[in-house]
């Protein structure tokens, strides 16, 4: 029993990963909120997983958490705050390529495992895999914010870090405090709920979203 | 065909307990493995058009039209048996010869991987996955030199294209082999069968379903589907793959297309078989388990097509300068399947 859920944590992390990725890859806005949509399922899936073998009721609360905040409440708050016109646009520019942007993924991927496994070794996680995909998805999310210039895209990098932090968190401290989680459930969707703000005002201001563009210097008419 | 071999047929019943290692291999083992890798050829060779046609019509069906029945295929082949073949006097014999080259060349494939049978037949230890993978490439080389033979000026164009979405896939398909080979100590496909087989624990592991995706991704490009290539599309120069059959006519397009048929159900077969659902073959080599085994297959198959319709109707064909986006997703996606495969546990 332990060991069938042990394996389909294994499927879980390859899930996750992927979607990492994916969010590198997509360039349409929308599709990238369904995509960290996905992967804060996964990660809920992946404490479900754990959680079970030997019964945990802070994974169990933390994936109820994750997905509550993270699959419901995160996307909601920003399809209703930030104006429709901005999910169907594809980000044409972006600071870095899409190819160069995988390859430095890839690379991330490596500094993850080389990260994960001496901490592994340290400190007798659950599942080792949680912890090096965990980060190397926490460095993914941290590329995403660099490389994009849209402000929804951004803050599902910030978002995807929050994920992979915790897909490392739950196999290292699965005992972690319950009021922490609370703490961080309800940190993020204000979060959330603080930049979406900004972005409609960026929109109503200049007609896009594109903050990667704002630091450039323009007259003053 | 009163065919009753199994894993235990390949063992000499005259000692009981044979020695490790030691198979004799008796002589109607060899002609009952050969009649079956005939059964085989037999599928994919029946199974194939109608593939191609359930995808059309539940493309259609998807997209509100009516569409063509799903026979349509064979339809079209017959008819195009049955009509007379034009060939231009300036060109050579590599027209002449690749029609019959591309419908060749997945018949040999199917020779190699686990279509049916779950243990393997006549021709399995002939060649690898790699050698999958460099037969298949062989029909698309005299693919594109029949297209440049011609003279047309729209099959050079799709012709280098194709070349060019080959090569990007070339290293995706190289890294999948690869981790195959780390996964299961062998690219034979029967083996890698078999090794996500038993124990299930191998079935599960995080490189495993990246593994499949990669593959997945590898056979939308390689069999021109959409986010690469719109397969029913008119438009001569948006075209990569159907460019290059325009030049064909006669028995010669209905090989060409045929062959085109049997390329994609290999590379499902392949997908489904080797790497994403091994369960469901033929044990045993007789006619009630081979027909068991074949309509598993098939809905096996029919699950693969479902997938790419959802794919084709969710996605637009990429411009040719972005398919390195989605080619290089694949490789990335390769890679990190080799990757926690050597480093994760």
């Amino acid at each position: 029993m332990t060991a069938w859920l042990y394996h389909l944590n294994a499927l879980v992390l390859g899930l996750f990963i992927l979607t990492a990725i994916a969010m590198v890859v997509t360039r349409q806005i929308s599709a990238c909120l369904q995509v960290f949509i996905l992967q804060s399922l996964l990660l809920a899936a992946s404490a479900f997983l754990l959680g079970g073998s030997p019964w945990s009721w802070h994974l169990f609360a933390l994936g109820c958490v994750t997905i509550a905040s993270k699959a419901i409440l995160i996307p909601w708050i920003l399809r209703s705050m930030i104006p429709a016109e901005v999910y169907v646009r594809r980000e044409l520019s972006q600071s870095v390529q899409v190819p160069a942007a995988l390859v430095a993924a890839f690379g991330l991927l490596l500094v993850g495992y080389a990260l994960g496994i001496p901490l592994n070794a340290a400190a007798h996680s659950l599942s080792p895999a949680n912890v090096s995909l965990g980060i190397a998805g926490l460095l993914i999310g941290l590329l995403l914010l660099v490389v994009r210039r849209e402000a929804v895209p951004q803050i599902l990098g910030i978002l995807g870090m929050e994920n992979g932090a915790f897909l490392a968190g739950i196999a290292i401290a699965p005992d972690f405090p319950l009021i922490a989680e609370l703490a961080i459930a309800f940190d993020v969707p204000v979060l959330a709920f603080i930049v979406a703000v900004l972005a409609r005002a960026v929109y109503q201001k200049t007609g896009s979203t594109e903050v990667g563009s704002l630091s450039a210097l323009r007259e003053l008419i | 065909m009163g065919l009753a071999i199994g894993r235990s047929g390949m063992i000499a019943p005259t000692t009981a307990t044979p020695p490790v290692g030691a198979c004799y291999v008796s002589r109607s083992y060899m002609i009952e493995s050969a009649a079956l890798n005939l059964c085989q050829l037999a599928f994919v060779l029946g199974v194939s058009p109608l593939l191609a046609g359930i995808l059309q019509k539940s493309k259609e069906l998807v997209q509100s039209k009516r569409g063509p029945g799903i026979l349509q295929p064979y339809r079209d082949l017959r008819k195009l048996f049955a009509k007379d073949e034009a060939v231009s006097e300036q060109s050579s014999w590599i027209l002449v010869v690749t029609p019959y080259v591309i419908f060749v060349v997945p018949l040999i494939v199917t020779l190699l991987i686990p279509v049916l049978t779950d243990f393997p037949l006549f021709f399995a230890f002939v060649g690898d996955m790699l050698a999958v993978g460099f037969i298949l490439a062989m029909s698309g080389f005299f693919f594109s030199l029949a297209a440049i033979d011609a003279g047309n000026p729209y099959g050079p164009m799709g012709a280098s294209r194709t070349r060019m979405v080959g090569f990007l896939v070339e290293p995706v398909i190289i890294i999948v082999l690869f981790t195959v080979s780390f996964v299961a100590d062998s690219t034979i496909p029967y083996i890698v069968q078999q090794h996500w087989l038993r124990p299930p624990a191998n079935f599960f592991s995080a490189s495993h379903i990246l593994l499949i995706i990669a593959f997945f991704m590898v056979i939308l490009a390689e069999t021109g589907r959409i986010p690469v290539d719109n397969s029913s599309g008119h438009f001569e120069l948006a075209m990569i793959d159907e460019s290059k059959a325009l030049e064909f006519s006669g028995s010669s397009l209905a090989l060409v297309k045929w062959g085109g048929y049997m390329k994609f159900t290999v590379l499902a077969i392949v997908l489904v078989n080797v790497l994403t659902t091994p369960w469901g073959l033929a044990s045993l080599g007789t006619i009630p388990s081979m027909l068991l085994a074949s309509a598993l297959v098939f809905a096996k198959l029919l699950t693969v097509l479902v997938l790419i319709v959802i794919v084709e109707s969710s996605f637009s064909k990429l411009r040719l300068f972005r398919i390195t986006d989605f080619v290089g997703a694949a490789f990335i996606v390769s890679v990190t399947a080799m990757v926690t495969e050597l480093l994760g546990q």
